[in-house]
């Protein structure tokens, strides 16, 4: 079943082990093969409500007018719920961590940005009532000009699909309109570079398609509360953006759940939450909103396409000496967290391998597409997918055998990555032997005498003279070209991470005093210094352990 | 709006129950009878999360009319244990790790005893057929494929 | 209005219903028309079940084989004498979805559903129809699909054809991503009697290659009297797509449906069937 490679790093850990490699049987099997296992549309309730939603038909449209009048007289209608109905009608996912702002409305009231955004929402007795009101439901709408490719969104002049973000990009930093990732300079090192390689590589957005789809019943419970049945992947956060939309205190949120049928990342965005608690509230009565198939691939957000383009420099014996990837995440119409997921795409840059000029500029667009979200390995697989076609092209591009071509240049322990981090507890050579000792790939005595470490750390614990530049300024596209500026040295690495050595005991405080405030750690690294000397840096540890939020606030624009 | 009474039998139990005249019988074994083993999946006839046995057949509750099944006995997985003891099946799902996020299961488990009460001995291939009807999206299939013969080989193995 | 549902006994009857109420429906298996009704697509009118023998009736005994309108994939497979009708029953849905499936429901099911009918097509088969009041007629099945989509055809009894000439006289293949159900890219049914080696009366239909399942009348005529070797198959193959309409769907575009054609017609005619 599981096979263990003890050889492999063997006095870095103890093999001894109770539950990896051993069959483990799940704490819900019993409940799934019975039907006892409740998701949460398994509840039952007296007087449920059921609530559907009008949906815009076009890409990017103004709304003329909204005529409710008809759907509110309809047969077994109750509430009829438009955009002025909803406390807070704009937020962002991530403001709960303070990153970016509010630009997705629950209920659209003035503009629809993608095909099947939400405008109307009809709570009737039954499902089949409120579908039936929905159609009556006179929405009036001004088509307006589309856009769907992301590099056509970037283009000064394009047309506007979120207005929070003029330039159809999600700002960062307060500064730039996109995430850069600098490492020495690529076009010095693209000019003396044996091989050039430049290829573009395009996914298509990708649907999650679990079996169940996205819902909520929230009912009125006791104490002025209310209880609420969620498919969410993340109940606190659901939680959190459910009370923020609609302005109650989190105290009077019930969420339960947990149990998803599949999830895979698209039960993450509160695509439900919010309006069927809203409806609980306004009519008293327990509601449930659910999905239809059609709906989840159309309304519920699917991981995001993505397009990189990847341009290295290569010397004749294989070695990478430059990559530079620009890429473009298709965020659609609103950005959820695709924000984010250009942050972990920059931060996987550029992959497993040492290479001593990196460049990485990551877009986050809007167009008139659904908007995206995470997926499993979010923000980083289709990069993956995309560098791993790139090493295979440079490989034949040089006539090096591809397996060989990624141990040649793999990180080692102690070599210095583009995040000016050192490389610790590398394995990617080990990795590739065994792949290719199990499907009895040949590899050369180099290649099989290879080890991520050795030969490591040196020359290559270096940081270079770096270019940096002010390129791509928000609200100012005609700096997206500005010519780069050397400048020497950059600032000292982050200390390397520094593993705990045993699980940490938490000391509860004394008895009737306060607890003690918490340590302010610095947001910038310790002042800069000269360059550090070439062996690996001694690491310093961390000033005081790190929340959440914070951690994050190098990195993350300011809190609004 | 009209409501009409039907009677079935539902896990060896007699039921009665007023329903829309055009529910469907997943949502009358769910929020008519309180048994909310059959899922809603895609309300289209492909994702067979919704499957029970209707008259030993297997059918799927999101496209039958509960009107259509007046005297009719319908099984779900709530009435697959014989009290405590798990049916083979559910303990050879249990032990080949037949399920994730379970979804799929109940429809699953339906699907794989109307095949083995018709024919207790399948090849791989017949079992593969069998599935065809349900999406799984978790397991990748094989786990289940090898738990239903599993559940056919020890059943086979108790008779002998 | 939400949907009514009526149960009806005596095909009579119900053709008379659908003939007087423009809203009403016959409810075969309900593949189609609950899901509809799932879907929001239809929220009003009337669904009308008919009980009668008659449909659920399955004669194979002579020459001329009849089956019921009501009769399901899952009959059609249970029927030791329906052998050359298993591969297109086979591909409809899963096994859960032929259980309740008609032949009925899949006369009047839109591209690219209808399999089983382009497979009837193939046979030459011939619909009993109750339209209103009046006893039964029979009409050739081309001339029901041509003329479906204005409605008020009337009520679908049965279908009648000739069991095929033999064994390999009559093929059916199945083109789809998801195998063996899943909605299809095309299907091709061949009904291939041979008279001394030579093709005689030969029947070729195509599903999903147009607005209804159709004949493909040139690769008839150029089989007929042929034998069938290689030099006709690539005949026949570059004839294939005469005729044909195909849609860009979510299935597969236009495009891609006449590329692969004429592949798949040249294997089928080639016995080259998996």
């Amino acid at each position: 079943m599981l096979e263990f490679r003890k050889d492999l790093f063997a006095d870095e850990r103890d093999d001894n082990l109770n539950v990896i490699g051993k069959g483990e049987q799940r704490q819900d099997m019993l409940g799934h093969v019975t039907g006892r296992t409740r998701f949460f549309d398994d509840h039952g309730f007296d007087g449920l409500l059921h609530l559907k939603v009008v949906r815009s038909p076009h890409h990017h449209a103004r709304i003329r007018s909204i005529d409710v009048s008809a759907a509110e007289r309809a047969p077994g209608v109750k509430r009829v719920i438009r955009g002025q109905d909803v406390p807070l009608n704009k937020n962002t996912l991530l403001s709960l961590i303070g990153f970016g702002k509010d630009d997705e409305p629950t209920l659209a009231v003035d503009k629809v940005r993608y095909k099947g955004e939400p405008i109307v929402a009809v709570i009737a007795d039954s499902e089949a009532e409120a579908m039936a009101a929905t159609k009556l439901v006179r929405v009036s709408y001004d088509p307006l000009p589309t856009v769907f490719d992301v590099q056509e969104a970037l283009k000064p002049g394009a047309v506007v699909v979120n207005e929070t973000y003029p330039g159809n990009y999600f700002e960062y930093h307060d500064k730039y309109d996109h995430q850069k990732l600098r490492f020495g300079d690529v076009e010095a090192a693209f000019r003396t570079a044996d091989h050039l390689l430049e290829e573009r590589y395009q996914m298509s957005p990708i649907e999650h398609a679990s079996t169940e789809t996205n819902g909520t019943i929230a009912a009125p419970d006791t104490n002025n509360r209310y209880v609420v049945h969620s498919c969410a992947q993340g109940l606190f956060f659901s939680l959190d953006t459910t009370a923020k939309i609609l302005k109650l205190e989190s105290n009077r949120l019930h969420f339960i759940g947990g149990t998803v049928g599949g999830g895979f990342g698209g039960k993450v965005d509160s695509l439900t939450e919010p309006l069927a608690v809203l409806g609980a509230i306004l009519t008293g009565r327990p509601v449930r909103y659910v999905l239809g198939r059609e709906e989840e691939m159309q309304f519920a957000s699917p991981r995001g396409a993505e397009r990189h383009v990847i341009k290295d420099g290569m010397m004749r014996d294989g070695r990478i000496v430059a990559r530079q990837i620009t890429s473009y995440f298709d965020a659609g119409a609103y950005t959820r967290l695709s924000s984010y997921g250009v942050v972990k795409c920059v931060a996987h840059m550029p992959g497993p391998y040492t290479i001593p000029n990196v460049r990485g500029d990551a877009y986050c667009v809007f167009t008139n597409r659904v908007p995206a979200t995470a997926m499993r390995g979010f923000g980083v697989t289709g990069l993956d997918f995309s560098i791993e076609v790139q090493m295979d092209k440079l490989a034949h591009l040089v006539g090096i055998d591809p397996m060989e071509f990624r141990i040649l240049n793999a990180y080692r322990d102690g070599d210095m990555k583009a995040h000016r981090r050192v490389a610790h507890n590398a394995a990617l050579i080990e990795c590739v032997q065994v792949a290719a000792q199990k499907v009895n790939w040949p590899l050369s005595e180099t290649a099989r005498r290879a080890s991520s470490l050795s030969g490591g750390g040196g020359a290559r614990a270096a940081i270079p003279p770096t270019v940096t530049d002010e390129s791509g300024r928000i609200g100012r596209p005609e700096t997206r070209q500005a010519p780069p500026q050397l400048t020497p040295g950059a600032a000292a690495p982050l200390p390397a991470y520094q593993p705990p050595q045993a699980v940490p005991v938490y000391q509860p405080p004394p008895a009737h005093q306060p607890a003690a405030p918490l340590p302010n750690y610095p947001s910038q690294p310790a002042a800069a210094a000269p360059l550090p000397a070439p062996t690996p840096p001694v690491p310093t540890p961390p000033a005081a352990p790190q929340h959440g939020a914070a951690r994050f606030s190098s990195v993350f624009t300011r809190r609004r | 709006m009209a409501r009409m009474p039907v009677q079935f039998r539902l896990n060896g139990t007699d039921r009665a129950v007023f329903v829309e005249s055009a529910e469907t019988l997943l949502a009358t074994i769910r929020r008519g009878l309180g048994d909310f083993a059959p899922k809603f999946g895609c309300g289209q006839g492909a994702c067979g999360v919704c499957t029970v046995l209707v008259d030993g057949e297997p059918q799927l509750g999101c496209l039958t009319l509960s009107v259509t099944c007046e005297g009719r006995s319908i099984e779900t997985v709530s009435g697959l244990a014989d009290g405590p003891t798990l049916h083979p099946l559910q303990a050879a799902f249990m032990e080949h790790f037949a399920a994730q996020c379970g979804f799929c299961t109940p429809g699953m488990l339906m699907a794989a005893k109307a095949l083995l009460d018709h024919n207790p001995n399948p090849t791989r291939v017949e079992v593969v057929e069998a599935i065809a009807g349900n999406i799984c999206r978790c397991t990748g299939y094989e786990p289940i494929i090898n738990a239903i013969l599993a559940a056919a080989q020890q059943r086979g193995a108790r008779r002998a | 209005m939400p949907v009514n549902v009526r149960i009806v006994q005596g095909l009579q009857e119900a053709a008379s219903i659908l003939a007087g109420d423009r809203g009403a429906q016959l409810l075969g298996g309900g593949t189609l028309l609950v899901r509809a009704i799932n879907e929001g697509a239809m929220t009003e009118g009337t669904l009308l079940r008919a009980v009668d023998p008659l449909l659920l009736a399955i004669n194979t005994g002579g020459a001329r084989v009849e089956l019921g309108a009501g009769v399901t994939m899952a009959m059609v497979l249970a029927s030791r004498d329906l052998s050359y009708l298993q591969a297109p029953a086979r591909g409809i849905g899963g096994p859960a979805v032929r259980t309740t499936a008609t032949i009925g429901g899949n006369l009047f099911a839109a591209t690219p559903y209808g399999d089983f009918t382009t497979a009837l097509l193939a046979l030459d088969a011939v619909v009993t129809l109750y339209a209103g009041f009046g006893g039964a007629r029979e009409m050739p099945l081309e001339e029901l699909l041509a003329n479906r989509a204005r409605g008020g055809v009337g009520l679908v009894a049965s279908v009648a054809f000739n069991r095929p000439a033999g064994a390999d006289a009559f093929r059916f293949l199945k083109v789809a991503r998801v195998r063996p159900k899943g909605v299809s890219v095309l299907s091709i049914a061949a009904h291939l009697p041979q008279n001394a080696g030579r093709i005689s009366g030969a029947r070729i239909a195509y599903g999903a290659m147009g607005p209804t399942p159709l004949r493909a009348k040139a690769v008839e005529r150029l089989l007929e009297g042929r034998s069938l070797d290689a030099v006709t198959i690539a005949a026949a193959k570059t004839a294939a797509l005469e005729g044909t309409m195909p849609a860009t769907d979510a299935i597969a575009s236009e495009w891609y449906r006449r590329e692969v054609l004429p592949v798949h017609l040249g294997r089928l005619l080639a016995g080259e069937i998996s």
